[in-house]
């Protein structure tokens, strides 16, 4: 599942109630890339990864993935289904379909979206997940699922998608500390396949070992970016030094 | 004061239950339209259509606002007078028309709620995998909405099933009907509509039993 194109994010911009969110964002991610975002409570990191995937619709800004280019002036229906289509997102509370089971959330996707046929989106499915690590769970329902067992099968439905971008919104945060473990290893296979990768987490020790590159977020700007090095050892900023000093604390 | 009749409620009790089919098949026909059109009416509120939000408004509003024996005469006596190519409607079908019509407007504003119930989250993790509005109504919201709705149904079926004695005022001969006409020759007018009251209370003590066995057939997927 190795992209092959990148993604080019110009001025992309989103007010709530007036109140600027999302100020102007320019990101370019290579394909592969992995890259990590990081910031304080309510600097609009969700808001971001929800506007790359059309949750929230941005007030201005392009994004680019591939061939598809949207532009949140003129954005017709079809092209925020493609945006979609090429894009994964992982929840922080898993939002798994309560009426599906394990493998009917993976499969859902390739049924009605991709419209394989049955038999073809049955072992789509039932590889991936073999790759979470669930294919015990095939037939369970969410409900009977494990907080961590219930996230690896929401980063299973969105690894079918195959798609070129997987944006993760602090995908732990809503785990027993027990089970953040088998998340996070999840995601680095997913990382070690080379699939881009956005992830929005407060585990500073897995964004340091699996990041390429590190944006630090501020008031809907991107404040500083760089390598893991950089920004753990080097920090410019004097926010994201306080930031810093504030997690190690 | 006399003794009730018994050994002629027991001859009666077959001649009355020879109308139950009528009755359930006047009720689960009803039924069954009354659940498609009140999801599209509920649908339709939850999404507001311009214009089209209106008319539904306006229909749920008449239909829960006046009642059931007066839409039904308006339907039997009202309908050939304004189509005057309905030179006559039988009272099965204007009162299948009106229980319909009845009923949908009341579990509408059910499915209606219970589609608002539904979390937030199902909604983004559809659109998240960039499934259209309809898919997700059809495959995620409408199913999750259906188990909460379903206890509510159910008994706006049985309310329906008892609504079709109302039927005896548009001439149908149903377990009603035929006990007032046994009765006009017996006398026996108490012994009579017991019958009746009695098989209408073993329907719906079975819907009852019913019930039970669809929850639990809906909560399957929610257990833990
Ligand atoms: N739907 C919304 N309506 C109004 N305001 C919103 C909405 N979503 C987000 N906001 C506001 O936008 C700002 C940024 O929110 P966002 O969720 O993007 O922050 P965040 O960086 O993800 O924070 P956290 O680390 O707490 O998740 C916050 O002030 C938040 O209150
Ligand atoms: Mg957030």
């Amino acid at each position: 599942m190795t992209s092959t194109t990148g993604i080019s994010i110009r001025g992309l911009t989103k007010t709530f109630g007036g109140k600027p969110v999302l100020d102007g964002i320019d990101l370019d991610i290579a394909a592969g890339e992995r890259v990590v975002i990081i910031g304080p409570s309510g600097t609009g990191k969700s808001t971001l990864l929800r506007c790359l995937n059309y949750l929230d619709r941005p007030d201005a800004g392009l994004i680019s993935i591939g061939d598809l280019s949207v532009d949140a002036a003129h954005a017709r229906n079809s092209d925020i289904l493609g945006l979609r289509r090429r894009t994964g997102f992982v929840f922080q509370n898993y939002a798994l379909f309560a009426n599906k089971t394990a493998i009917e959330n993976i499969m859902e996707a390739l049924i009605t979206v991709q419209r394989l046929p049955k038999s073809e989106a049955v072992a789509r499915a039932k590889a991936v997940l073999a790759e979470t690590g669930l294919a015990d769970k095939a037939d369970s329902y969410p409900a009977a699922l494990s907080g961590g067992q219930q996230q690896r099968v929401g980063i299973g439905r969105a690894m079918a998608l195959g798609a070129e971008l997987m944006l993760f919104d602090e995908p732990t945060s809503a785990l027993d500390p027990e089970l953040v473990g088998e998340v996070l290893d999840l995601m680095r296979r997913v990382a070690e396949q080379r699939q881009t990768i956005l992830i929005v987490t407060h585990e500073m020790q897995f964004a340091r070992e699996i990041a390429d590159r590190i944006l630090f977020m501020h008031g809907g700007k991107i404040v500083e970016q760089g390598t893991p090095a950089q920004i753990f050892e080097a920090p410019q900023d004097v926010r994201l030094r306080r930031f810093l000093a504030r997690i190690d604390g | 004061m006399q003794g009730l009749d018994i050994g002629y409620m027991v001859g009666l009790m077959p001649v009355i239950l020879s109308y139950v089919p009528l009755t359930l098949a006047m009720a689960s026909v009803a039924m069954v339209c009354a659940l498609v059109l009140s999801a599209l009416l509920a649908v339709e509120r939850v999404v507001r259509v311009p214009i089209l939000d209106w008319l539904v408004i306006v229909f749920i509003s008449f239909f829960r606002g006046t009642p059931l024996l007066v839409q039904l005469f308006l339907f039997y006596y009202g309908l050939p007078q304004v189509l005057s190519v309905l030179t006559r409607i039988d009272g099965v079908t204007a009162a299948i028309l009106g229980l319909m019509l009845h009923f949908a407007a009341y579990m509408a504003e059910s499915i209606r709620a219970a589609i608002i119930s539904v979390d937030r989250s199902q909604w983004e993790a559809g659109q998240s995998i960039g499934m259209t509005q309809w898919q997700l109504m059809q495959r995620i919201i409408l199913p999750q909405a259906a188990r909460v709705a379903a206890p509510t149904l159910v008994n706006y079926f049985i309310d329906m099933l008892k609504a079709t004695s109302l039927a005896f005022t548009l001439g149908v001969t149903e377990m009603m009907g035929a006990a007032q006409k046994e009765a006009a020759g017996s006398f026996l007018y108490f012994e009579a509509f017991l019958v009746v009251a009695v098989i209408y209370w073993g329907m719906v003590e079975a819907l009852n039993q019913g019930q039970k066995v669809l929850e639990s057939y809906l909560d399957k997927a929610y257990a833990r």
